[in-house]
């Protein structure tokens, strides 16, 4: 059987910490790079008689997500406590949600531009949606440092706010699992929940995969898939692991559920366990906190507008193309510095490209992020006008671009354009230049007016020549016009 | 995982919890929290139908705190009861996960 004999199905679980300022039921601090155990006290360190308290910002924030991804919320939401035993957890169990989380159904829009680049042109399914099962809250675990011979643990990180994400077994191909991952991280983002970096371990991700025969009507038998800490890594594992459980199949081997580990260094899935060692981890409600009514939190919520409707508006508003109106809404940031300069200008489409082609290369070749950027957007729609008035040409306003973006202070960009010896041609001159080579070239004219209009590039550039390249392409092309007619 | 309506195994939940029972320890909670299992299964034969069920025993809600830091622990007394420490963490046996 051939690999394109083989169905695929890949579910997410998807932990997300929130960017809360302090725990999710204490009052430490959420922060990142202290000394160790600088941000504890004896509820995140589970001490005997401690009691949790919940922090509002979490649950308005999961409450927010889950408003985005088009998830229902029950009336009613409780804690529970998932017993086990790990140091990491010292109080032997972590407090959760088992029957009655914060978000339920809904589901993350795979975009376009989310899928691997060398994949974008070859998307299964366009405009596809991923189900989800639900979103609920817990707390995260300590962070365990493994030595030769000890275990450190370090509790600064216990009990941050953490969202999971429990996707249903929607997924078709390691692409597709890749364009979920980047979309609900932008989607995140967009919130302002979380930053959602994989490689910061903000966002984490746990993968179900199985393969069948396309015959079969049953799915496959999952592993999960561990130890995932980049979305490439994600598509890789998943690449590996699907090849090998294809290749234990047609062997005639049957796939254990299990759970693998992703070496990265090795490029290959390792076996940590099996099923049957897995925890019965008798949830039951905690008695320590009280349940959430959620209707009120619901109703004050402001919900942002996304990526896709961002993306829909800008081509209806500013005329972009609607791959362009994608690039600019895959980052909140650039969407808004793209708004801003676009907003009041009817030159919406070609300041969409000044700013993905000219203003990012720019940043990117001066390693600034684009909250950095030396030129700011009214500037950039000041030098768009400037093209589009026909003061200056495409060309010099890449120059006049270069010197803003190394000399930020310029004010009045007009002035710097001339101070660059880009003064437009007036209309008087360019006319005079347009009779003289309209005299010059009779044979051309002669072309033109039986009927050949591509016969007036070439006396276009002549006289584009002569205005030593400060005339107006359009101008000059009306001229032209008006004189061969 | 066992079946939750099957007979109550005392063996079982010993282990979950990491204790040791003794032969007669054993004999002993298997019989008392039976009885109290037992207790607990009263409710069903009482007719319930027409009342609500509850997320938790007390009757409040929507108790929460605003997300405003306040002060921690020292690392020192972080660590005061820590059996073991090193490099400013709490020392554990080696765990592989
Ligand atoms: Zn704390």
């Amino acid at each position: 059987m051939a690999r394109k004999d083989f169905l695929v199905t890949i579910g997410l679980e998807v932990h997300v910490q929130l960017k809360t300022r302090t725990k999710m039921f204490c009052a430490c601090a959420v922060a990142f790079g202290e000394e160790p155990n600088t941000l504890c006290c004896p509820v995140c360190l589970g001490l005997p008689g401690a009691l949790p308290v919940l922090n509002k910002r979490a649950i308005e924030m999961t409450l927010l997500t889950g408003r985005m991804l088009g998830c229902s919320t029950p009336e009613i939401s409780k804690w529970d406590r998932k017993n086990y035993f790990y140091p990491d957890m010292p109080k032997n169990y972590q407090i959760s949600q088992f029957d009655l989380p914060l978000c339920l159904g809904g589901g993350v829009p795979l975009y376009e531009l989310a899928y691997p680049k060398d994949h974008q042109k070859s998307i299964a399914h366009p405009d596809k949606v991923v189900a989800l099962t639900r979103i609920h809250l817990e707390e995260d675990v300590a962070k365990s440092t493994h030595l030769p011979k000890a275990t450190l643990i370090d509790f600064n990180r216990a009990g941050t706010p953490l969202m999971e994400i429990v996707s249903e077994p929607e997924i078709e191909s390691p692409e597709e699992a890749v364009a979920y991952l980047n979309s609900l991280r932008q989607i995140l983002l967009y919130g302002e929940v979380s930053d959602a970096d994989m490689e910061k371990g903000q966002m984490r991700c746990d993968v179900n995969v199985s393969v069948r025969p396309k015959d079969q009507k049953k799915l496959g038998t999952k592993i999960e898939l561990k130890n995932l800490n980049s979305v490439s890594a994600v598509r890789r594992a998943l690449h590996y692991e699907i090849e090998r459980q294809i290749g234990e199949l047609e062997e005639g081997n049957r796939i254990v559920q299990a759970t693998w580990r992703w070496n990265d260094d090795a490029g290959q899935t390792e076996w940590m366990r099996n099923k049957e060692d897995s925890q019965d981890y008798r949830y039951f409600p905690d008695p320590d906190l009280l349940p959430v009514r959620t209707a009120g939190m619901l109703a004050a919520l402001g919900v942002p507008e996304l990526p896709h409707q961002k993306q829909v508006r800008f081509v209806r508003d500013f005329g972009v193309t609607s791959y362009d109106g994608g690039v600019l809404s895959a980052d909140r940031a650039l969407a808004d510095y793209f708004e801003a300069a676009a907003t009041g200008t009817t030159h919406g489409k070609k300041l969409a490209n000044w700013v993905i082609n000219n203003l990012l290369s720019a940043l990117k070749e001066a390693d600034l992020p684009l909250g950095q950027s030396p030129v700011r957007p009214t500037q950039l729609r000041a030098l768009v006008e400037l093209i589009e008035d026909g003061k200056i040409t495409n060309n010099q306003a890449k120059e006049v671009f270069a010197r803003l973006f190394a000399e930020p202070s310029h004010e009045d960009l007009a002035a710097l354009a001339v101070s660059m010896g880009f003064e437009p041609a007036n209309a008087g001159e360019l006319e005079g230049f347009v009779d003289q080579v309209v005299a010059a070239n009779p044979g051309p004219v002669a072309e033109i007016k039986a009927g050949n209009a591509k016969a007036i590039n070439s006396l276009l550039g002549q006289v584009m020549k002569l205005s030593g390249g400060k005339g107006d392409p359009k101008l000059i092309r009306q001229l032209l016009e008006q004189k061969t007619a | 995982m066992p079946d939750p309506d099957a007979d109550f195994d005392v063996g079982y939940v010993a282990q979950l919890c990491r204790l040791e029972l003794t032969a007669d320890e054993t004999v002993q909670f298997q019989a008392q929290l039976s009885g109290v299992i037992e207790y607990m299964k009263k409710i069903d034969q009482l007719d319930l139908s027409g009342i609500e069920a509850t997320a938790h025993a007390v009757p409040a809600f929507d108790v929460y705190r605003e997300d405003e830091p306040g002060p921690s622990l020292t690392v020192e007394e972080v660590l005061r009861n820590a059996p073991q420490k090193s490099q400013n963490q709490f020392a554990v046996t080696k765990v592989v996960e």
